[in-house]
């Protein structure tokens, strides 16, 4: 369960929000500029709330009443950016593995076999980002996240860089994700008809604060 | 006309282990300076920024001056350093790769810092979503990005310690064997009657050598950056 309960000044603008997920997806849906990326960050722990908690599964990740921020790279928490943000310097095969040998895990080879099959990129294994297409990597940013077993995954509009065959190219995988890998996922969009396929429950934010919360037939037609 | 006496080699070969070890140890310490000047605001910065690029505009028998009051047998810290750790820089090859080496740190740290802020900040960030600590961050994403960068900073460091005169000379003098340098040597040439020769010869070694640093830094940066971008 996420539970978050934040308030930051950016600026101008502010973003102030409480909610509880239980869903395995929840969606974060509103137009651009309504602090959904500013959310998501503080989730991650890129940025830090000025007031409030944010915990995942009852462990409290912020908490500023008892000064609590735990840094990015402790929180077990994967991020799926709109731009990917594949090292360009690593091939596919070292990309994927970055998390695991981060975190000094064990190589889980099923699980590798398993992804490489689901997001079909085993044949992209010796390349550089450089050669991929733009679905190709963020079918590979998907995979680098989960291989470094987080307990909950940000996907931060994945498809918001690709066009409408590639995002018809990508949706089915993030839905066979959603149905067969046990990670609950929060994933950021401004689009309602990806939404309407992915999530279970939606999040709608609008200047920084929540306009509705429930099922996502909220979402706008 | 090529026949290069062994004096004439003893200081080509003192040339090189100074640019050498001058450049070796000055790296780690350009890439420390460079990496907190690009990514960090503090007091002071502006200041430190200056100090730095001051021996590359700085009279060179002002810097060799400073150095020896500071890391001179009597100097403040040379004299702590001779009693405390039996280290010395005056009149010695350590001094001139000092020398060498304070001459030439701007040349080292720019090019380390530009290519440090060349690099995409949110690669960074990824890496620490995936588990990365700050250190893992920096050995793993950013050291490799800024290889490109640190490999030009440190062969054109090399060339310039190779070819360093006005502090070397003011610092640790001209001694033959211990001190004395290809452009000491050169000097100490022009100095003497019928030393043209000599001079010519040792003036031509130390173009060829200065060439092919340049040569390789191009090399290493153009090979570098084709690594990184995957081609």
């Amino acid at each position: 369960m996420l539970r978050v309960e934040v308030s930051k000044q950016l600026g101008s603008f502010s973003v102030d929000v409480a909610f509880a997920s239980e869903g395995r997806v929840t969606g974060l849906f509103g137009p651009s500029g309504s602090g959904k990326t500013s959310l998501v960050n503080m989730i991650a722990g890129l940025m830090t709330p000025d007031r409030g908690v944010i915990s995942v599964d009852g462990e409290a990740l912020d908490d500023t009443t008892q000064h609590l921020h735990v840094a990015v790279h402790r929180r077990r928490i994967g991020y799926v950016f709109q731009d990917a943000r594949l090292f360009p310097h690593l091939d596919v095969r070292r990309n994927l593995d970055y998390g695991r040998r981060m975190n000094r895990l064990a190589r889980d080879t099923a699980q590798e076999a398993r992804l490489n099959e689901m997001l079909n990129i085993g044949h992209l294994l010796d390349r550089r980002p450089g050669q991929l297409s733009g679905g190709e990597r963020q079918r590979v940013a998907l995979g680098r996240a989960l291989l470094s077993r987080p307990r909950l995954l940000l996907l931060d509009e994945p498809l918001g860089s690709l066009d409408e065959d590639r995002k018809a190219e990508i949706l089915p995988y993030l839905m066979r994700l959603r149905d067969e890998a046990s990670v609950p996922m929060v994933y950021v969009s401004h689009d309602p008809d990806e939404l309407r396929q992915l999530a279970l429950q939606v999040v709608m934010l609008k200047r920084g604060r929540i306009a509705a919360f429930g099922s996502p037939e909220i979402l706008p037609a | 006309m090529f026949d290069i006496s062994p004096p004439e080699w003893t200081a080509v070969l003192l040339s090189l282990k100074v640019g050498v070890v001058a450049t070796l140890a000055a790296t780690p310490i350009a890439i420390a300076l460079a990496w907190t000047l690009a990514r960090y605001e503090f007091w002071g910065k502006s200041i430190i920024d200056a100090a730095v690029h001051l021996p590359l505009v700085l009279p060179p028998v002002v810097t060799g001056y400073l150095l020896l009051l500071t890391f001179g047998k009597r100097g403040l810290v040379g004299g702590w350093l001779a009693d405390h750790l039996g280290i010395v820089f005056a009149f010695r090859w350590t001094g001139a790769a000092l020398a060498c080496g304070v001459m030439s740190f701007p040349l080292l740290v720019r090019p380390i810092r530009l290519s440090i802020d060349a690099i995409d900040r949110r690669l960074e960030q990824a890496a620490s979503t995936l588990g990365a600590s700050t250190w893992q961050v920096f050995a793993t994403v950013t050291l490799p990005l800024a290889l490109p960068g640190i490999l030009a900073g440190m062969v054109l460091g090399f060339a310039k310690a190779i070819g360093e005169f006005g502090a070397t000379i003011t610092f640790v003098s001209n001694i033959p064997g211990e001190t004395q340098t290809i452009s000491s040597a050169i000097y100490s040439l022009i100095q003497t009657p019928d030393g043209d020769r000599a001079a010519l010869r040792l003036v031509i070694v130390s173009i060829v050598m200065s060439m092919a640093a340049l040569v390789a830094s191009e090399v290493f940066a153009r090979r570098a950056t084709r690594r990184l971008h995957g081609n």
